[in-house]
């Protein structure tokens, strides 16, 4: 084995922050977005109506039982034949989350669902409507008592978003597979963007413990 | 006096209901004056809180029928809303809401039904609890409340939406021994007040003394009803004796 040089690295940092703000980015924006139609599939699933709760769980089934880089190639080779072309980055954005939003309905619907029975009736009995009783009553403690399993929902979408480095989107591991195409380092650079990897998942986790106990106080 | 001055508040005609093949409501009817305290009775299973439950909307029915001041108890969201907004519930599992304040709890409904504004929410909510011995427990999670104080909340939220009746379904049955009293303070000066409550009790004590009327459900009917001193002192059937001395 040649000597280690991570020196060798030092001419692509720019490439390799570049890529990691776009990881970030994308995780961020895909995750605010992919739990936001959660919620909405969480709802159609436990209070809407028939045909849109009918939907959802075909939604769910169909993202749930699929490889995310088929989703993603569908999206972004597929899709073009139906008139729809999308950047590479906008692909990305919208294969997370249509992914995290099938991830989280069932995540979420799981909260809902354990929320008691007494609560939507002492909420409908105070001349809520059904859909004022679910956004103000059931929805804070449903996230609550799901918070630990959508955040590591989202962690596995980050690390999961290396995939999209395959439609040339410019993340992370595309900035990787680039400077060892330049610089043959391929035990440093992926050595370094796997420790980067790492950082960043303890970096979330934390970040996400964090805003849920400042969103769902313990009392 | 008009007709509407006489009308009652709550009127039931005539209310049959089952679950599959289990007919628990076999026909009743009640009518329940403004101001009366209606003290309900009877054997587990008769059907009590399926009665109180169709009375707002919570449970259907099949034949017959409800109003409440006027405002007939039918299916679709818009004219519960408005039932509801006439009929108060308190039950038996306080069925506050965990991530809310005493001060939340109570001013949800008022902020989200009525459109109350900030300032009127706290008034509400202090005015409320003030009513109901707990001035000083506004800020304070269920969590951080005892049994009792967690039914008087209950009862604040539901007299925040200043419901012509107020529907309790055994309030007191989730409680300690000692901690029932104090919402039975609460009940009866409410009954004081004037307000109009049914509730489905087995505290007969109270039923007798702060009743206004008695009724006694078995197998689904109205079995007997009438005045609860003297159908305490004299029940007029064997059924409601034996009721009566079962439970001492
Ligand atoms: N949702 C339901 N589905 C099926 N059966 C039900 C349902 N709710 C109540 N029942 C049945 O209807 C009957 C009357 O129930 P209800 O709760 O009205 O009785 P109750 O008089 O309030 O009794 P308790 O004193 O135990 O509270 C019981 O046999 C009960 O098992
Ligand atoms: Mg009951």
């Amino acid at each position: 084995m040649r000597k280690l040089d991570f020196s060798a690295l030092l001419p692509y940092a720019d490439a390799l922050v570049e890529g990691l703000i776009f990881t970030v980015v994308l995780t961020l924006v895909s995750t605010l977005a992919g739990i936001a139609v959660g919620t909405v599939g969480a709802w159609a699933r436990t209070s809407g109506p028939r045909w849109a709760g009918g939907l959802v769980a075909a939604y769910v089934e169909v993202i749930r039982n699929t490889p995310f880089i088929v989703q993603l190639f569908f999206i972004f080779f597929g899709l073009p034949a139906a008139g729809v072309k999308l950047s590479e980055a906008s692909a990305a954005f919208l294969a997370m989350t249509i992914n995290l939003g099938a991830y989280s309905t069932e995540i979420i619907r799981a909260g809902i669902d354990a929320t008691p029975k007494g609560h939507w009736e002492a909420g409908l009995s105070l001349a809520m409507s059904r859909f004022e009783v679910f956004r103000h009553v059931v929805l804070a403690p449903a996230f609550k008592k799901v918070w630990p399993a959508l955040s590591s929902q989202i962690i596995i979408v980050m690390l999961g978003s290396s995939v999209v480095s395959q439609i040339s989107a410019e993340d992370l591991t595309y900035a990787a597979n680039f400077i060892q195409s330049r610089n043959f380092r391929a035990f440093e650079v992926y050595f370094l963007v796997t420790a980067l990897y790492l950082a960043l998942s303890i970096a979330m986790r934390a970040a996400l413990a964090a805003l849920g106990a400042k969103l769902f106080p313990k009392v | 006096m008009s007709p509407a001055e006489t009308r009652p508040l709550v009127e039931i005609k005539d209310i049959r209901k089952s679950f599959g093949p289990l007919e628990v409501l076999k026909g009743i009817s009640m009518d329940v004056a403004q101001g009366d305290v209606v003290a309900i009775i009877g054997r587990s299973g008769s059907g009590k809180s399926t009665l109180l439950r169709t009375i707002n909307g919570l449970e259907t029915f099949d034949s017959g029928s409800i109003s409440v001041d006027g405002t007939p108890v039918i299916g679709g969201e818009k004219e519960l809303k408005a039932l509801r907004r006439k009929v108060g519930m308190v039950f038996q599992q306080f069925n506050l809401f965990p991530h809310l304040t005493a001060a939340e709890n109570v001013a949800l409904a008022p902020k989200v039904v009525l459109g109350a504004g900030a300032k009127e929410q706290a008034e509400t909510a202090r005015e409320m609890l003030e009513k109901v011995g707990l001035g000083d427990k506004l800020g304070n999670y269920p969590s951080q409340l005892s049994g009792g104080q967690q039914q008087r909340v209950a009862i604040a939220r539901a007299l925040a939406m200043h419901p012509k009746v107020l529907l309790c379904d055994e309030i007191t049955s989730a409680l300690d021994p000692e901690l029932v009293n104090e919402v039975l303070r609460v009940v009866e000066t409410l009954a004081k007040d004037g307000m109009t409550l049914i509730l489905v009790t087995h505290e007969m004590r109270f039923a007798r003394d702060v009743g206004s009327k008695l009724v006694f459900m078995h197998h689904g009917k109205v079995h007997e009803e009438g005045d609860p001193k003297t159908l305490f002192a004299k029940p007029g059937t064997p059924e409601l004796a034996q009721f009566v001395g079962s439970i001492g």
